[in-house]
This record gives C-alpha cells, structure tokens and sequence, in this order.
C-alpha cells in the first residue's frame, strides 16, 4: 500500500549525485529553494528546467519511478494551475466562453506557478532519493555547527532528526503489520463510509503509538549501555569528503543564479 | 475448507527500483480437516505465503482458491470479509494487534467486525479465554496491564473466538517459555483434533512440526522445495542439514548413534518413546 510513496525515500543507485557530499548537495537545494524565485519569463524557466533535467540524468533514478510517485502531487500541481487560470485577471482576454474569461496573465501565472513547484519538487526529492538519511544529518550537522556559539543544540537536533529518519521505515513495517493483523480481524480500511473508516484507525493507532513508545525507551537505553553522553568530544566514523564534483555543482549553480539575474525583465 | 494453490508467484513492490521477488511457483493443496506445517528460512517466503491464505495479499501471477472462491492474479477483488472470517490468522507476536480498553472487547473485535451480537461475542469470549488457559476475572483488565505470555494468550483468543474453519499460525510460540509453548501448541492440536479445524503452521521448531503435523512442506527461496509426511521428510535428514535447517533431536540422535558406533535404523523417530523403543531393538540384535 506504501510501496509507491518515494517522499524521504533512499534509493541507492551508483552515480555521480549519489557520490557528492552531503553537505554541497544540502547548499545546492538550499540555494536552488532560493534562486528559482529569480525566475520571472520562460526563458530563465527553461534555464531551471534544463538544470533540474541534468541534476535528475546525473542521479540514474528511473523516471517512471520518479513519475509515479509523484502522481499524487500532480493534482496539487493541476489544481493550482486551474485555480490561477480561475482567478488572475491581468493582460488581455484569451478565452471568453460567456461567464468564464480566461486572461493571458492568469494562463502565465498558472503555468510558472506550476513549474516552479514541480522543479521545487524534483529537487528537493532528489536530495532524499541520492542521498542515505544518515548522510543528510551529518551533513547538517557539519553545516549547523557555527551556529552553536548562538547555543544552538546543533548535536541533539541532527541526533533527534537521524533518529526520526532511521524509524520511519520501522515504522512503516509496523504500520503495515498492524493493518494486516486488524484486517485479520475483520477491519475493512479501504472501503465503507467515512465515518466507519475514521473509526477503522483507531485499532491501527494505538497499538501503534504502544510500540513506539516502547521502542523509544528501548533505544533510550541502548544508547545510554553503549556509553552514550551528548556530542562533547565525539569524533565520527565517517568522514565528509568535499569533491571535484561538489565544487563543480556549486560553480554551475553559481553561473544559474548569474544568469537568473541577467535575464530577469 | 480446502485451499489450493496454483502457480503463485509474489513479487514486492512492483514496477519500483525495490521490486523482489518473494514467492513463485508455488503450488499447494491444503485438505479440509489437515494439520499443515510449513518450514524454511527466514526469508524463505513463508510469511509472504501465509499472507496469501486469507487474501491479505494477492498473487501477482497464478491463482488460489479458498472454499468456493478463488482469487485470481489482475482481478480486483472485493467482499474478502467471508474469507478472513473462515481463515483466521495468528501473526507472528499477535500481542501487538491488541488495542481495547479491557480484555472482553478484545475478543470481541474480531466476532463483531463479521457481524455476531454483542451478547454472542461476549459468550465466545469467555469461552476463547478458557481454551487459552486463562482465567475469565481478567475480562475487565486492561489488555496492557497484563505479562507478555497473558498478552500473547489473550490475543489468540481474540482470534479464536472468530470460529474459523481455517487457523493460520505463524511462529505462535516465539519468546515464550517452554511451558507456555507446550500448552498453546497443546491446545492448538486440540482444537484440531475435537473440531476438525485444519491447521496450518509456520515454524522454525522441527519438534513442533514433527509432532503435530500430518503434512509437512519445506519453504526454500521462495518455493516450494519439499513436501511429505513427517516420516518421509525426516527420513533424509541430510537434505535438510545440507539446507541448513534442523532435525529433530531424536533424528539427529539416531544419526549420531549411526556415526559413531554404526548403529541402523529401519525409520526416523520422532518421539522419545519411539526413539526408546527402537534403540532397544537395536541393542538386542547387536547382543545377538
């Protein structure tokens, strides 16, 4: 049932952006979040496009893959489109079927609306998909660390979210076991009016939070067994490497946000 | 109720990077009335099998026939409630399934979601609760209030009291002491035996399969790899150590005794009075 989500999913394939560290790919959707606001005409939309065309070719993640699962996210693409195209009356009429006008300035808005959303989209995946959560934490932390004079818990935080990130699996799987042991007991989740299937959640929930919290102790003490007391003084096992690659992606976003600027209008 | 398998093949995320192939070519009978246990690695596809059972799971190819239904791969199948009410299924630490406020609704969760009365569910219960070996004073307890054994207890009842014609096991006895094993396995066999439910037993226990069972299938790599009766499956042990699975302990006695001082054996044994009784034979001929 969860086997399409690819939201905060890992897919380890060999490639160019699966090798890049951690930290340079974090900067690079940072900036890319940023820059893609520059973009105000169809030619610098191009631009981003062919730039989130090239990032997605480096990663070797199937398309189709990639496709289908953000088909849920399309209609929220399509929607806002439709909602633009609706309400955004500037420039001139292009349609007029008698109540519906549709404006050359809402069809624009719709449209660069859209694209920014499915670039912001791909980009930000395509961090979760390259990149192990491992990986992304230790990155952040690395990146976080000058803030720590300001007393920023930059350890506990990077902790709480490598924890977060490595049970969400786990998590799925007891879902998934769950579901299939109530289903056993006759619980129907899929089908039936709303008010039955809301009620349908709650054999699934608590048995759910139970192991959680459960599981949350266990680690809690493992952690403490194993020696555990706080980032003072711990040095890692993996070491951050800063590539060719990493300063090559950063120049090229570099030249894209030049250009962004060069052909604003 | 008879189950039959044809051609199964069970693949896992299909379509994705992550797609893996679970289960194929799998073809099975399970007679109405039968005790069935089904033995293999992890990872050998047996969970994925039982799964398929009460059609939690569907086959990505071939077909399986429950009672008069019969799923089929590529149909969109509906109205499954009859088939989960006559298969029931302990899963694999079926405590954690539990979610009610006291013991009694529990059990009643499963005979109420297939539309028996209160009153009628309430009856199953204490009586689900009594084949389990438990006392009825704990009805009104909450469910986490209770050991992990009484959980565990408490949970097949829940599925008891649903009457299946069909109950499914998977590794019921994991982490209990070995008491606790004998009386649920015990009481699970009983169960067979007085109401005729056909039994079907995912274990790793060559004991447990040994004793309770009439047929025996070996699970290896996602097929079936051997079927038979305990005695024919046991008569090879070396097959089966070869896979790297066990043999009972009387089996891998017998061997031992025919290693070291050249004993044979006519048969495998497969309890310790059989075992007893054959080493006593042997040392008679030998005394001859």
């Amino acid at each position: 049932m969860l086997d399409k989500m690819i939201l905060g999913r890992y897919v380890p394939v060999d490639s160019t952006i699966h090798k890049m560290d951690p930290r340079s790919k974090l900067l690079l959707v940072f900036l890319f979040v940023c820059i893609i606001f520059l973009a105000n005409n169809l030619i610098s939309y191009g631009l981003i496009g062919l730039f989130t065309l090239i990032l997605l070719m480096l990663s070797k993640i199937p398309i189709r893959f990639l496709y289908n699962g953000l088909k849920p996210i399309l209609f929220l693409i399509i929607f806002t489109f439709v909602l633009h195209i609706l309400f955004t009356k500037e420039g001139e009429v292009v349609f007029n079927f008698g109540w519906l006008e549709i404006y050359d300035g809402g069809l624009r808005q719709g449209l660069f609306i859209s694209l920014r959303f499915t670039f912001l989209i791909l980009v930000t995946s395509l961090l979760t998909l390259t990149t192990n959560p491992i990986s992304i934490t230790d990155g952040m932390e690395t990146l976080l660390h000058p803030f720590k004079k300001w007393k920023l818990p930059v350890h506990e935080l990077s902790l709480m979210m490598s924890i977060a990130l490595r049970f969400i699996p786990t998590l799925m799987e007891e879902t998934d076991k769950i579901m299939k042991a109530q289903m056993a007991r006759g619980v129907d989740f899929s089908s039936g009016p709303l008010k039955e299937r809301i009620k349908a959640i709650v054999p699934l929930l608590v048995p759910l939070f139970v192991s959680a919290f459960k599981r949350a102790e266990e680690l809690a003490i493992a952690m403490e067994a194993r020696g555990y007391r706080g980032g003072e003084g711990r040095t890692k096992y993996r070491q951050l490497k800063w590539q060719t690659v990493d300063t090559l992606l950063m120049l090229s976003l570099v030249v894209l946000t030049i250009l962004l600027v060069l052909l604003r209008s | 109720m008879r189950i039959t398998l044809q051609d199964v093949e069970y693949r896992y995320q299909i379509n994705t990077p992550f797609e893996h192939l679970a289960l194929h070519d799998v073809n099975m009978d399970i007679v109405s009335g039968s005790y069935t246990a089904i033995i293999g690695h992890t990872g050998s596809g047996k969970s994925t099998l039982l799964q398929h059972l009460n059609a939690l799971l569907k086959p990505t190819k071939g077909s399986i026939t429950i009672g008069d239904r019969t799923i089929e791969s590529g149909r969109k199948e509906k109205h499954l409630r009859a088939i989960r009410r006559s298969v029931g299924i302990v899963f694999q630490f079926p405590e954690h399934q539990l979610f009610e406020e006291t013991v009694e609704k529990d059990i009643c969760f499963g005979p109420m979601n297939f539309g028996v009365s209160e009153k009628d569910a309430k009856d199953r219960a204490r009586k689900a609760l009594e084949q389990v070996g438990m006392d009825e004073e704990i009805l009104e307890k909450s469910p986490f209030d209770l050991s992990g054994g009484q959980m565990r207890r408490v949970a097949i009842a829940g599925v008891l009291a649903m009457e299946p014609d069909v109950l499914v096991l998977d590794e019921p006895t994991a982490g209990l002491d070995p008491r606790g094993r004998m009386e649920i396995m015990d009481m699970f066999y009983q169960l067979h035996k007085e109401r005729g439910i056909s039994t079907i037993l995912v274990t790793h226990s060559m004991e447990d399969a040994a004793r309770y069972a009439d047929e025996i299938i070996i699970m290896h790599q996602g097929t079936v790899f051997k079927k038979g009766t305990p005695f024919d499956i046991f008569s090879q042990p070396e097959q089966l150590l070869e896979l790297g699975l066990d043999v009972p302990d009387t089996v891998r006695f017998q061997l031992k005794l025919q290693k070291e001082l050249g004993v044979r054996f006519d048969r495998p044994c497969l309890s310790i009075e059989d075992l007893a009784t054959e080493v006593k034979k042997a040392m008679e001929r030998g005394n001859r």
